[in-house]
């Protein structure tokens, strides 16, 4: 068993995600079966292999480097507007300091 | 006019011999669309404000004498992953359900420059994460080819009403196969361009390192225009290519005398009989075109799967980290505490294949197993790319299946991830390698169901493919059945 019922609480712990009881014994045989099977790819050697972060390309290193010119920012209101719960110009959210 | 099956072309030669109106066309073609999409349940919603206005737009151009463009009065749909100002963008997510976004895509902005016309946004896997479009919060989409299957995914909207004509072009998005396995699901064309090619500037991002928008069409020809429109540097998008753009439909001049291709070995071993026969098939209807055909290697395919759950994922629960309940999404009546807000939020409103998808990037990122996963994928990512760079010194294009079976049914596979992962094996190893490849129809199964031929070349050189998809076609490709 490469996973256990116990890791799959604390990594939904690191991602922020509420489960139920029943979500996590299925995401425990998902991810079980998943994880075996990416084992394989300790069948591999790849000592002396550079990692591929990206998809890289020929171009000189500032070449992504755009003028420094002023431009109209997308405004309060625009940003807002998606908001579950705005106010003030801000995004509310519960509160997270105790007095 | 014939709906169902305009082209741009056709398209250009009404508007210009006064046979309609970019507005008439566009009322139509909604009007159509509404009236078959209870079929597919392809398009999400439509967006008829807009498509007027541009439509409106494109017949004052005209009426001045002016070009509108490459894709003047051409009723395009786009797949909801792609933000359009003041047009809902779901992502076929429940979080997203009223997202409005306050800016357009890159691509939008230039195809709709190009005078398209934005009919709506189609249905997808939530969050484009799936091969069957089963994942989508509003309702699966039904192949309309056999309605009893599935359009592949997930863009299986914007293949769907490709398929359908309820729309002549579409926009969708690829990552791991996304476009081009719902394009041969449906037989129609599906390009997913070199990485870096078309900006990802308005996409909702997925996997960063690995995420395209692609046309879909009804001809090589069609896809090859949109692509044209929508291609070149962005810099919106530190990530966008400044290779020049050519155009690509003077390129489609039938002659593919002599072009080397490779069928690499690995992939024709496990093949259903009847996708690898029509596959076959197609070969010989390139062979006598005057292709020369000879078998290559791609020995690091077995890992690709690997290697790409790996990689996709942990992107992932990164990208996704952001659908918390503060600035886009909706939030969860039960939200005591800020930290109850989000798990509740994230745990109410994701479905089950994104949890999956956060819970495994978020577990090979966790500490103690970056190395073991994450940095072993890239460094397998480099095995697979150096596979195709080996394979392009010999040959110019390798030709491969797009999946290893036609439309399955709607259920078949839903419960079984990791057989659904499997199914992606001949779409993944391309965008691993970032390298430009396609799914051209390549004739249909005994029970008519479409396959499609995928052809993949060196990066940039989307030139090449869409010659060979194109004379291809022009050929006729497979006809009869399997």
């Amino acid at each position: 068993m490469k996973i256990t019922e116990e890791e799959v609480r604390y990594v939904a712990d690191l991602a922020n995600l509420k489960l139920t009881g029943d979500e996590v014994a299925r995401l425990r045989a998902d991810l079980d079966e998943i994880l075996v099977h990416i084992d394989k790819l300790n069948e591999l050697d790849t000592s002396g292999v550079k990692p591929m972060a990206q998809v890289l390309y020929d171009a000189g290193e500032t070449a992504t480097l755009r003028e420094d010119v002023e431009r109209a920012p997308l405004g309060q209101e625009a940003a807002l507007a998606n908001a579950p719960q705005p106010g003030a110009g801000y995004f509310k959210v519960p509160k997270v300091i105790e007095r | 006019m014939d709906i169902p099956t305009l082209t741009i072309d056709a398209v250009r030669r009404g508007l210009r011999e006064r046979a309609f109106s970019a507005a008439e066309l566009a009322t139509e073609t909604l009007r159509f669309a509404e009236a078959e999409n209870p079929k597919t349940n392809a398009y999400l919603h439509f967006c008829p404000e807009r498509a007027m206005a541009t439509a409106k737009r494109v017949d004052e151009q005209l009426a001045r004498g002016e070009d509108p463009g490459p894709l003047a009065g051409v009723p395009v749909a786009v797949k909801d992953v792609i933000l359009t100002e003041g047009v809902r963008t779901t992502c076929a997510s429940k979080l997203l359900a009223g997202y409005v976004p306050p800016y357009d895509a890159t691509a939008i902005a230039r195809l709709e420059a190009a005078g398209g016309i934005i009919l709506g946004k189609t249905n997808c896997d939530e969050f484009a994460m799936g091969s069957s479009n089963e994942n989508s919060a509003f309702g699966p989409v039904r192949n309309p080819v056999a309605p009893d299957r599935v359009p592949g995914g997930s863009s299986g909207g914007s293949a769907a009403v490709t398929a359908q004509g309820t729309a002549v072009v579409a926009l969708g998005s690829d990552t791991g196969g996304s476009v081009r396995q719902p394009a041969s699901f449906c037989g129609v064309v599906g390009v997913t361009p070199t990485y870096g090619r078309v900006s990802r500037y308005g996409l909702t991002a997925f996997a960063s390192s690995l995420d395209h928008i692609g046309p879909f069409a009804r001809s090589v020809r069609d896809a090859a225009t949109l692509l044209g429109v929508i291609a070149g540097r962005d810099e919106m998008d530190a990530t966008s290519a400044f290779a020049p753009v050519p155009d690509y439909t003077s390129l489609l001049d039938g002659n593919v005398k002599g072009l080397k291709l490779g069928l690499p070995r690995e992939y024709l071993k496990d093949l259903s009989s009847e996708t690898g026969d029509l596959i076959a098939r197609g070969v010989e209807v390139l062979k006598g075109l005057g292709c020369e055909v000879r078998e290559i290697g791609l020995p690091s395919s077995d890992y690709a799967i690997a290697c790409y759950y790996i990689i996709c994922t942990a992107e992932a629960s990164s990208n996704l980290a952001r659908y918390d309940g503060v600035r886009y999404t909706s939030r969860s009546s039960e939200s005591g505490t800020l930290s109850e807000m989000y798990r509740n939020t994230r745990g109410e409103g994701f479905g089950a294949e994104c949890k999956r998808r956060i819970m495994l990037g978020t577990y090979v990122l966790s500490a103690g197993y970056y190395d073991a996963y994450y940095l072993k994928a890239q460094k397998v990512r480099a095995l697979v790319a150096q596979d195709f760079t080996r394979a392009f010194a010999e040959v110019d294009a390798v030709i491969a299946p797009v999946s290893p079976f036609p439309a399955f049914k709607l259920g078949e596979k839903i419960d079984d991830p990791l057989e659904m992962y499997l199914s992606d094996i001949y779409t993944i190893t391309g965008s691993l390698a970032g390298i430009p490849c396609m799914s051209v129809p390549c004739g249909n199964t005994a029970a008519g169901l479409p396959v499609g031929m995928q052809i993949l070349t060196r990066h940039f050189d989307e030139a090449t493919m869409f010659r060979l998809a194109d004379a291809f076609e022009k050929a006729g490709g497979v006809t009869g059945q399997a």
